[in-house]
């Protein structure tokens, strides 16, 4: 029998990341890391079944198999047809993030000078085309000052601090999420400016302020992660993540 | 109707110093790494460079080709991602960047291909991209106001290529040419966007085989499309290449690790970069016999 008591950091991050895609509807999930992936299939697997998802290259999955595992397929997505759904909107991509900022500005680029970097990462990569097109959220396994920075060398990922009221080419900039290691977190603070929104049992509010380069809002007011239903449990434990790859994205 | 076969140093022997070439493929996916390979081995030097990149920019680099290069990523797509030679050329200061989001390049390439000097893309406001191009990349405003305002957006110019490289998995004497597998990338469209294009492939057949061979929807190049066209088999190695073969993981990451110091490159220079592209293929025969 599964109870919460034998629940799991990691676990907790998969809930956090399948209520990411809360309300979806039918559009694509875009994960680009392991606890996502977990996440966007658990909410298909119960709250979100109209959700596109995809084996990462090319094919739409029709079933939800576990990670790593094949499954029928209902279509087709080869890359090019990828930035067709980006323009359309009809995506929410979860990206990791090297640095992410109070206002949500990302970067996943290179650190240091734009044409004199002091140390090479992927580029921009789909990036600002996703911040600017469509819902994106981020997840950062290891939550440290590091990452949460007050300025990022390069933006990648587009902050609200950017947005150009009077150009309504901004207007489908949205950032519902930033899921963590210590917990979930949104840019609902003043200004659109970082905020706390609840903290995974365990996580001291302290540890995330001294993991956090910025003042966090909303820090001492927010709840806890919600429990995972037994449901949810068996479909992580059982049927997504069996071989518990989980476990080695999430930093305790 | 034209016999277009041509050998891979052929190939090279038309490219000049100094030109913008288009690789295609993506990140270390069906990449023509046998005609960077040819580069290496000519004198051709000060190129531009527009690519999804992988590891046929990271060669280019290693043997300081490139001037300056327009992409999306940079991405060995395996551990451990970031490819070591491009990220030298890039910390040493040693080529201008033109980054870009991954859908300016699709936007850049297809405006060229429609011999337009631009089109407009919303990917790319409000983000470093901007300052990557130092005043070569502008906005546009639209003449129609709609019920929010009027948008301006970010004025992709056209990508136009002296010349395009890709590597498909079938063709003909003549350029018709097909992909297997579940992705044809962006190959058509660099062809489109160039002045001189050159194909390799994994084998040469009758028209009508090829035709047979692949669905109608896989016919990515026809014949005005493509000018010079090469029997490469596993001209794609180390990448992947769709249904011909996956990528060679171990060799990639030997490639990568070489890279670590001037003394293990020269030794993959010489194991490997050294001769033509069959001793090329002996050796990497050799290695993967060694390493099973």
């Amino acid at each position: 029998m599964t109870t919460t008591e034998t629940v799991t950091r990691a676990e907790y991050c998969a809930i956090a990341c399948a209520d990411i895609f809360s309300g979806a509807g039918e559009i694509m999930a875009s994960p680009m890391a392991t606890l996502p992936q977990i996440g966007a299939r658990l909410a298909k697997l119960t709250t979100e079944p109209d959700l596109l998802i995809t084996d990462g290259e090319a094919l739409i999955l029709a079933d939800v198999p576990a990670l790593g595992a094949k499954a029928p397929i209902e279509g087709w997505m080869p890359f090019r047809k990828v930035f067709d759904v980006v323009a359309s909107g009809r995506r929410h991509v979860v990206m990791g993030a090297n640095q992410i900022d109070r206002y949500g500005n990302q970067n996943l680029s290179a650190f240091g000078p734009l044409q004199q970097p002091t140390r090479q990462m992927f580029g921009v990569r789909g990036a600002p085309g996703n911040t600017i097109n469509h819902a994106t959220s981020y997840w950062v396994g290891k939550h440290s000052s590091r990452v949460f920075v007050d300025t990022v060398d390069i933006v990648s990922g587009v902050g609200y601090d950017k947005v150009d009221p009077e150009n309504p080419a901004f207007r489908f900039l949205n950032i519902p999420r930033v899921v963590t290691n210590l917990g979930v977190f949104d840019f609902g603070g003043p200004g659109h400016t970082f905020r706390a929104l609840s903290l995974h049992p365990g996580v001291e509010a302290a540890t995330v302020a001294e993991n956090t380069s910025f003042e966090v809002t909303g820090l001492d007011e927010a709840d806890v992660t919600r429990e995972p239903t037994a449901e949810e449990l068996r479909l992580i434990r059982e049927v997504i993540d069996p071989r518990g790859l989980r476990d080695r994205e999430v930093a305790l | 109707m034209r016999d277009k076969r041509m050998s891979l140093d052929d190939v090279v022997g038309e490219l000049r110093s100094g030109m913008t070439i288009g690789l295609g493929g993506w990140g270390s996916r069906r990449k023509p790494m046998a005609l960077v390979r040819a580069i290496l081995r000519s004198d051709v030097e000060d190129l531009t460079v527009v690519t999804y990149g992988g590891p046929d920019l990271g060669l280019l680099c290693s043997a300081g080709k490139v001037k300056k290069a327009y992409y999306g990523f940079v991405s060995l797509d395996s551990a451990p991602f970031y490819d070591p030679w491009f990220a030298k050329a890039r910390t040493n200061g040693e080529i201008v960047a033109r980054e870009m989001d991954e859908g300016m390049i699709k936007c850049g390439l297809e405006a060229a291909a429609a011999r337009l000097p631009f089109l407009p893309i919303r990917a790319g406001l409000g983000s470093a991209v901007v300052d990557f191009w130092e005043g070569e990349l502008k906005t546009v405003t639209s003449p129609y106001p709609g019920p929010a305002g009027t948008e301006t957006l970010i004025a992709m110019p056209a990508l136009n290529l002296d010349a395009a490289f890709v590597h498909l998995n079938i063709g003909d004497k003549h350029g018709n040419a097909g992909y297997q597998g579940v992705d044809p990338y962006f190959d058509d469209l660099y062809c489109m966007a160039a002045e001189r294009r050159y194909v390799s492939v994994e084998k040469i057949v009758e028209t009508e085989q090829l035709v047979k061979e692949v669905p109608l929807q896989q016919l990515l190049l026809n014949r005005m499309m493509v000018d010079g066209i090469v029997e490469a088999p596993n001209g794609a190695h180390f990448t992947l290449a769709g249904d011909s073969y996956g990528r060679d993981e171990k060799f990639q990451r030997h490639y990568a690790e070489s890279a670590k110091d001037p003394e293990s490159w020269k030794a993959f220079v010489d194991r490997f970069l050294s001769g033509s592209e069959d001793d090329y293929q002996a050796a990497v025969q050799k290695f993967a016999q060694e390493q099973s």
